[in-house]
């Protein structure tokens, strides 16, 4: 059994790394995920996995070093914070285009522009529809806790691995930035060359006596084969919605109201419905682990026996979009959220529900 | 049991690790912790606060609207603070930062001097570990033993020798408010 | 004489290396790409590469250079290919990676990853062609075009109070620490192409010796883009690129 550590979610990231077996960090400092490269560059796993880390000199070369690294089978991950992401979204789309495996970490912070340095959600729409130019799609992972923090890093790997497409874990700068207990994944050795290439027989990793050639590119110019192209990344997209689901859900047997928040303000809200629950109001949560793919079943089920729902986010309202669509119209959708870094308090969650609707007010 | 803590003053007076001492003593203790500092470019002279939570059962929020106890260092930290202690909780401060005392009735305050215990002591990397100590005098949520074990954790091996002078400081906290 | 009788594996002086494939290049008539192709291919072929080499394409005209040549290849985003190299070679340090870029792609969008791959040392050959010109997008402009050059961008000449002057990049390389070999060179005649090709093969055997980062220049034509004959591209070229991009070994390490 492993011990209970407490470090923050930016330091399980790093170290969660070491321990799935990565093979390459590249990376830029930008708070507030610093962290992440600070604990790698601390731990020196080249000394101990093999795991190469390197500082790269800007968001832009990190995220083409994991293009590269991705291309030759390897496991590999960067990290960033909001306008560092944004640098990056040129690479992340050409990494979809070119079915590579890799791993993203967004430790949000409230823009536009420069912004603050303070926990914002405002990438939902950025992670979830694409981001970068094309049609294309990430596996978005919303982690509430450290523990998630570490434990996220596996399965965006392995799910990045799976289905050859990027995985981003979309974290905020309170899940970053804060420390509890975790319990860090058992360590696993790093993947030999042979099992890299049986693995990733597609890799450009040299040929070692392989009849053909691999090219690893997103290039295409015959629209006929372009668009052939595009068919087989959507039912890839297909495939990960029929499957990859993940949400978590309190106290929505008996909900009369639904509130869907996501990451650490998932966590605020929950705080605000133990409080409410003390009163008798009956609200319930439903925190959507993968954004995309998004619970859309589920949250138009909950929607037909709720009277109303409210979206609580570090934004102007974005994620309500996809819970109007889920829910069909069958109900009303409020939006309650702060932005510019600001970060509601469980009571300012509950003020909202009341305002919104009144009737639930005890 | 359930403990919600604020921490706050100027950074550079020791306030998150003040806070990471107390939220080791709880893992030490087994309990549940939650350490959700006020991050900024700010390393010394800003305002930095953090908010500790020690709980014998899962912990939703890390971001709290009221508190059981607040630790408080200087004026904008107590302007700001004062109301957010939950009636009945515990509010403790230094009056060496402090220009406008707290006024409310309903919680208890207590004034720790420890800027002068400090020079008593003649460390002033005691300061923060004095009003620790005062802390748990008054809301003795974790055991001694548990903060001793904690600090073990959070400081690097060289400095281990600084041990006991941190245990005499919280001794010398304690001994303030009892 | 019949021709069967010149088709005689005894008269060959030349034959399409093995590892350049049979695929027709989209290269316009006089272009330096095809000689430098044919020079890579053949030190592959000759250095017993073929199984661990892994080349990075750019974006410009040699973006489908993965056709042409019969190894592994990973195909970069515009400019970023020493970035791609730079994992590439970090995560597979038994391969030889090299780099294929033209002046847009190395010079221009991608000064930041040259720079800093050559810096850091990385253990790659950079092969870069030096051709005065955007090619692919019409000829416009290169961040190497020489003063008074006329391109689609400057249709009056390149002018320094305008457009900046011409970057002799390959100069700035040659100052960092972490490059081991810096050197430029053409591929106009036969023996330029001979030096190009020995050129090339240090920089493959100091990548693969771990000795750091190796540029070759080679000082190309544009006939299309230069709107000229080939044979007038390489006398202008000659006479006027080589006065600004002298050749020979900038550094030898």
């Amino acid at each position: 059994m492993e011990e209970v550590r407490l470090m923050k979610g930016n330091e399980a990231i790093a170290h969660a790394a070491i321990r799935y077996g990565a093979d390459g960090y590249f990376g830029y400092p930008i708070t507030p995920q610093s962290e992440v490269l600070e604990t790698l560059e601390a731990e020196m796993p080249w000394e101990t996995t093999g795991m190469v880390v390197l500082q790269a000199e800007s968001e832009v070369a990190a995220i083409n070093m994991i293009y590269g690294g991705a291309a030759s089978g390897k496991a590999v991950m960067t990290s960033s914070s909001s306008p560092g992401i944004s640098l990056k979204q040129e690479g992340i789309s050409y990494i979809a285009a070119a079915e590579l495996p890799a791993l993203i970490v967004n430790v949000m912070r409230g823009g536009p522009g420069l912004g603050t340095i303070q926990p914002s959600q405002a990438d939902y729409y950025q992670a979830t529809k694409g981001g970068g130019h094309g049609d294309y799609h990430l596996i978005v992972l919303a982690p509430a806790t450290v523990q998630e923090m570490a434990d996220f890093v596996a399965l965006g790997f392995d799910l990045a691995f799976k289905y050859r497409t990027p995985a981003m874990i979309l974290a905020d700068g309170i899940v970053g930035q804060m420390m509890e207990k975790v319990v860090l994944p058992e360590p696993r050795a790093r993947r030999t060359q042979a099992e890299v290439e049986a693995q990733c027989p597609w890799a450009a990793t040299g040929r070692h006596g392989r009849e053909h050639r691999n090219v690893v590119t997103s290039l295409e110019l015959d629209p006929s084969r372009m668009e052939l192209n595009n068919e087989r990344f959507q039912r890839t997209y297909a495939e990960i919605e029929a499957n990859e689901v993940r949400y978590a859900e309190y106290y929505t047997d008996d909900a009369e109201y639904l509130i869907v928040a996501f990451g650490s303000v998932a966590r605020i809200c929950l705080k605000a419905i133990e409080d409410a629950r003390a009163k008798g109001v009956k609200v319930g949560l439903l925190r959507p682990i993968t954004l995309w793919p998004f619970p859309k079943t589920r949250i138009g089920e909950l929607a037909s026996q709720a009277k109303g729902i409210l979206t609580v986010e570090l934004n102007a309202g974005q994620m309500i979009d996809d819970v109007r669509l889920a829910s069909e119209c069958r109900v009303p959708v409020a939006h309650f959220g702060r932005m510019g870094g600001i970060v509601p308090n469980p009571n300012e969650v509950l003020d909202a529900l009341y305002n919104h609707f009144p009737e639930a007010k005890p | 049991m359930k403990e919600e803590i604020i921490i706050a003053g100027f950074g550079g007076q020791g306030v998150l690790s003040m806070g990471k001492i107390l939220a080791y003593a709880g893992l030490m203790n087994d309990m549940e912790v939650t350490w959700m500092p006020s991050y900024g470019p700010e390393q010394r002279g800003g305002t930095a606060n953090v908010t500790v939570i020690l709980s014998d059962s899962a912990i939703s929020s890390p971001v709290l609207d009221s508190y059981d106890t607040a630790v408080i260092l200087n004026q904008q930290s107590l302007d700001k603070f004062e109301s957010k202690v939950k009636s009945g909780g515990t509010l403790v401060y230094d009056p060496s930062g402090i220009h406008h005392k707290p006024t409310r009735t309903d919680i208890k305050v207590v004034e720790v001097n420890a800027m002068d215990a400090m020079m008593e002591l003649g460390n002033a990397k005691a300061y923060n570990m004095i009003l620790l100590g005062a802390l748990l005098g008054l809301r003795p949520v974790v055991p001694m033993d548990a903060v001793l074990r904690g600090l073990k954790k959070t400081l690097p091996e060289r400095h281990h020798h600084l041990i006991p002078l941190n245990e005499q400081a919280l001794l010398k906290g304690m001994s303030l408010v009892g | 004489m019949t021709p069967e009788e010149i088709i005689n594996p005894a008269n060959r002086v030349y034959a399409r290396p093995r590892l350049l494939t049979e695929a027709n290049t989209h290269y316009c008539p006089g272009c330096s790409h095809g000689v430098v192709h044919r020079i890579v291919a053949e030190l592959l072929e000759e250095m017993g590469l073929e199984n661990r080499a892994v080349g990075v394409a750019p974006v410009g005209c040699a973006v489908f250079a993965y056709n042409y040549i019969d190894v592994d290849w990973v195909e970069a985003a515009h400019g970023r290919a020493p970035a791609v190299a730079t994992a590439l070679s970090r995560l597979n340090p038994d391969n030889l990676v090299f780099t294929y870029q033209g002046d847009g792609d190395l010079a221009a969008i991608g000064t930041a990853e040259t720079i800093h791959a050559a810096n850091r040392g990385e253990n790659i050959a950079i092969i870069f062609i030096n051709n005065a010109i955007y090619g692919m997008t019409g000829g416009q402009m290169a961040p190497t075009t020489l003063l008074g050059q006329k391109t689609a961008t400057t249709p009056y000449g390149r002018r320094a109070d305008l457009n900046g002057y011409p970057l002799n990049i390959t100069d700035l390389l040659a100052q960092l620490r972490g490059t081991c070999y810096v050197t430029r060179q053409a591929v106009h005649t036969a023996a330029a192409a001979r030096k190009t090709k020995a050129a090339i093969k240090k920089a493959f055997e100091n990548a693969l010796a771990g000795k750091g980062t190796s540029v070759v220049e080679v000082v190309g034509t544009c006939s299309s883009g230069w709107k000229m004959t080939p044979a007038q591209a390489n006398d202008w070229m000659a006479e006027h690129m080589t006065e600004h991009y002298p050749l020979g070994d900038l550094k030898n390490e």
